[in-house]
């Protein structure tokens, strides 16, 4: 008998696989074995997880979280779902700067948005300050569940809209004209024909917007206050030096997987049930309206994307202003600019070192994984693949907290280091890229590869001369927007990073913390302009204008 | 209720771009009236227009004695079968059947019985409780033409119906809509490039191109009698020869090349000789020993059973294809030189700007101003 060939991509297969199990699973094993291990007596008890629900000062924080996620949720669907559907029925003023408006505030650092909500709305703010000098009107409080509210919902609604905006374009012009024919118009239509087609992507959307405001740790630190939400008392507990508690922290961990897990199980079943596949022959065309209701539109779409655009421009403006010590004064000048430079310059350096790093092993991982699993599906790569989808369900500062742990002792002592943040960025980011190149590669017809073998081409050779020049387009859109992700991510990086290893965001949050407002206002200016020319990059590289998440 | 549509100097711009200028046809009440024309001919456009769904930028379109010009879509009590068909993907057959339905004053019992006949009529029950995207393209078919006349509008608008189904289907549901239409006698208003789908499903057919009509008429007059040479090629085949007409003694000859044949169809108007274009169907020759007779030399042939096909060379050098029944004899061969002869009543002779006919028998309603 013939000893049969292994396949390459057998080969390729079980590689992604032992990474997989090394990076993700040994750690997050670890963080469960840590979470049921008592220190001291080294036996199995449940007593962290009992601490955490016997606590109310623990388990509120659980329906704080709760509560704030599932508002955030349900605020940035009222915004962003009729802003996407007027988008595409009507003709708009400005359309495509408002898209790529829309687009920066989403790509943007939330907790950016809160500092910058701070200084204008908070106790000292100057929003504040002017309406009760000029006035004598006292603006409610943002700190709190409010200000975690409308933070997290003017960053994650553009998220709503870029998710409909895609499948609005997917809607056929056709239906839309065989239910206006039959006699339904307007918001009938809107609820009887477009709002069931859109609904697994408002589903699949709402799940992103939920897991992002689960796991947002910036935010209810800076603008929560006494608010605290899940991923601050993670953070507390693992990071404070007194009251730490690693085994306490991983029992938090764990349950936080837990409720994701959930929600991402509940939305994939309903989705499941209501998915259908569309294409558009005949994409959607804009009209004209006019009148009041042309107004009202506009006003409506104007002012949020203003009010969203606001914090930004502010902290652009502010990084110009004379400073002294943590306050602002009168006058403009690049000062903050100089001291941004002097005291943090090799975080921009670290930015470009380890995003570009993690980007090139994203794109590669990502293009593989694809392939295996759209183009060999078997038992190994459907593992892969379920595999990969894990981290979306991981909040960031979990992830990094069973990276740090795993990883903090010989042999594998990677602690402190490059090479942890990389794989933490990587695997955070990987499953969105594969999802999108899978997408890619679904749309290429196999029998474009079939005829290459058929010609004497190898697997590999096939793959690389002809199926990754196919994807390519698609795959470097999708690596830009990657990009994005990569240089504003706080929740690991915060728990990884030492003094060596600072990016540009984490520097930002730091330097927030401690009051510079100026130097942060600075490298947020800096952090904006990157994000915008990795945007207007992803433009020249994507043939249509429109991004899709 | 049928409707008669009247539409007057219809006039469509997109942009710069104009597609018709002052377009007019008249639709009978009951009648399946086809637009046929290649791809980019305006067919679709008007039709859309029909429909409400483009703008009318100049002209006038009744439904009987009503302008409906600006009447919405959802108004004009239209049914439309879809080139996609517009299935709605998120709702059953049946949902999709008695969609249209819910706008109208109808009990839930009426409706429910409404849509069931028509599922029954279709032949479609069986699918009922599915999603569209488990049927396949005929059954699809049948669920957008159910969803479009179970509203029981004036008029049905059918945009290249059967242009995503393969071969058989399309000739299958050709008769299913055919059948439909008669029985429910409501006025239609049909879509194709496909000119043996027109022939085959219409009362009448206006055959379109650039924006103009050609010709209006029964599929009959339009092929035995086409009213110019765009019309006489597009539908179904014909050899464009060179000829001359003589007019001497009361007699009409037409003369091709060297051969000569006395003309009884031509109209009376036409006496003065000139150079023509004479337009022969492969079916309207046929091989005589008569030398006197066209000659030619066989080229290639095709058997297709019922019929071979001969490529033929005229003594002028110019291909033709003739049709000749399939006999037990053997095929004539490739290098054969043989002599051919006309059906003389059904040649259909052109001025040579190929604009007019010249042989009687043209029934032509177009009332457009020629282009």
């Amino acid at each position: 008998m013939s000893k049969k060939k292994l396949d390459i991509w057998t080969t390729i297969s079980f590689v992604i696989l032992i990474t997989y199990v090394l990076f993700l699973i040994y750690p997050m094993f670890n963080l469960v074995v840590e979470s049921l291990v008592n220190k001291e007596t080294q036996t199995l008890s449940f007593e962290y997880y009992q601490k955490f629900f016997q606590f109310p000062y623990y388990s509120n924080t659980l329906i704080n979280s709760f509560k704030v996620t599932v508002a955030v949720t349900i605020l940035t669907l009222l915004i962003g779902t009729p802003m996407a559907y007027f988008f595409n029925m009507y003709e708009i003023k400005g359309k495509s700067w408002l898209q790529i408006l829309i687009i920066i505030s989403s790509m943007s650092a939330p907790f950016i948005g809160a500092y910058s909500w701070i200084l204008l709305l908070g106790r000292n703010g100057v929003f504040t300050n002017f309406f009760k000098s000029t006035f004598n009107i006292q603006i409610p409080d943002i700190y709190g569940f409010n200000g975690i509210l409308m933070v997290l919902t003017l960053q994650l609604f553009p998220l709503i809209f870029l998710y409909i905006n895609g499948a609005m374009k997917n809607v056929d012009n056709t239906l839309l004209e065989a239910a206006e024919n039959l006699g339904y118009t307007g918001l009938r239509r809107f609820r009887t024909i477009v709002f069931p087609l859109i609904l697994p992507t408002i589903l699949a959307g709402s799940l992103l917007v939920f897991m992002r405001a689960f796991a947002d740790f910036g935010t209810p630190m800076l603008i929560g206050e006494g608010y605290r939400t899940f991923p601050v008392l993670i953070f507390s507990e693992f990071i404070g030096e007194v009251t730490g508690d690693k085994g306490f922290a991983a029992a938090i961990s764990i349950i936080a997987i837990g409720i994701t897990t959930i929600f991402f199980l509940v939305q994939s079943y309903i989705s499941n049930r209501k998915k259908f596949s569309m294409s558009a022959l005949h994409p959607i065309e804009p009209k004209k309206i006019s009148g009041i209701k042309n107004v009202l539109l506009h006003l409506y779409i104007y002012l949020v994307i203003g009010i969203a655009m606001l914090p930004q421009g502010y902290v652009i403006y502010t990084s110009f202003l004379n400073t002294k010590g943590m306050l602002f004064i009168e006058g403009y000048s690049l000062m903050s600019y100089t001291q941004a430079f002097d005291r943090l310059g090799n975080s921009i350096q670290n930015t470009f070192v380890i995003g570009g790093l993690s980007l090139i092993i994203i794109v590669l991982l990502a293009i593989l994984i694809a392939y295996i699993s759209v183009r060999r599906p078997n038992i190994l790569t459907k593992f892969i693949d379920t595999l990969s989808m894990i981290p979306y369900i991981i909040p960031g500062s979990v992830l990094g907290i069973s990276l740090l742990a795993a990883f903090l002792t010989p042999p594998l002592r990677l602690a402190g280091g490059v090479t942890i943040m990389v794989i933490a960025l990587v695997i955070r980011r990987l499953p969105y890229t594969i999802r999108s190149s899978a997408a890619i590669l679904q749309q290429i017809s196999i029998s474009i590869e079939e005829a290459a073998i058929s010609l004497g081409a190898s697997n590999l050779k096939t793959f690389f001369k002809i199926t990754v020049p196919m994807m390519s387009a698609g795959v470097i859109a999708g690596a830009i927007l990657s990009w994005t992700t990569i240089i504003t991510e706080l929740a690991t990086g915060i728990i990884l990073y030492t003094g060596r290893t600072k990016t540009l965001t984490i520097a930002i949050y730091t330097e927030v913390i401690r009051g510079n407002y100026g130097i942060a206002a600075a490298l947020s200016t800096i952090l904006t302009i990157l994000t915008a020319g990795s945007l207007i990059l992803f433009m020249k590289f994507s043939k249509n204008k429109d991004l899709s998440v | 209720m049928s409707v008669n549509i009247n539409i007057k100097n219809a006039i469509k711009r997109y942009g710069e771009n104009t597609i018709l200028s002052g377009l007019s046809v008249n639709i009978k009440e009951g009648e399946l009236f086809t637009l046929l024309g290649p791809s980019g001919c305006g067919k679709t456009t008007l039709l859309r227009m029909i429909a409400g769904f483009n703008s009318i930028e100049g002209g006038e379109f009744y439904f009987n004695d009503a302008v409906i010009n600006q009447m919405s879509p959802s108004k004009r009590n239209i049914g439309m079968v879809f080139q996609n068909y517009a299935i709605f993907p998120h709702l059953t057959v049946r949902e999709n059947v008695k969609f249209g339905l819910k706008n109208r004053k109808l009990t839930k019992e009426e409706m429910n019985q409404l849509t069931d006949e028509m599922l029954r009529t279709m032949q479609i029950e069986q699918y009922a409780d599915r999603l569209p995207e488990k049927l396949s393209g005929g059954q699809q078919q049948r669920v957008a033409l159910a969803r479009a006349i179970v509203i029981k509008p004036d008029v049905l608008l059918m945009d290249e119906p059967l242009s995503n189904l393969d071969a058989k289907l399309r000739v299958e549901m050709r008769s299913v809509i055919r059948d439909i239409q008669r029985s429910v006698g409501i006025t239609t208003v049909y879509v194709t490039h496909d000119q043996e789908e027109a022939m085959s499903i219409s009362d009448r057919i206006a055959v379109m191109k650039d924006g103009f009509i050609q010709h209006i008429g029964t599929p009959k007059n339009i092929y035995q009698r086409p009213a110019n040479t765009f019309v006489a090629t597009f539908i179904g085949r014909s050899n464009m020869i060179k000829g001359q007409l003589k007019f001497n003694n009361q007699e009409s000859i037409l003369r091709i090349h060297n051969t000569e044949f006395k003309m009884t169809t031509l109209k009376k108007s036409v006496n003065q000789n000139q150079d023509v274009v004479v337009s022969i169907r492969p079916e309207e020759f046929y091989i005589t020993d008569d030398s006197t007779q066209m000659k030619g030399e066989v080229l290639d042939y095709i058997f297709l059973g019922l019929n071979t096909h001969y490529t033929v060379k005229l003594e002028s050098d110019e291909l033709i294809e003739i049709v000749i029944e399939s006999s037990i004899d053997s095929i004539i061969q490739p290098g054969t030189h043989i002599h051919l002869g006309l059906k003389l009543e059904k040649i259909n002779v052109f001025t040579q700007d190929g604009k007019e006919n010249l042989v009687t028998g043209v029934e032509n309603d177009n009332v457009q101003e020629k282009a």
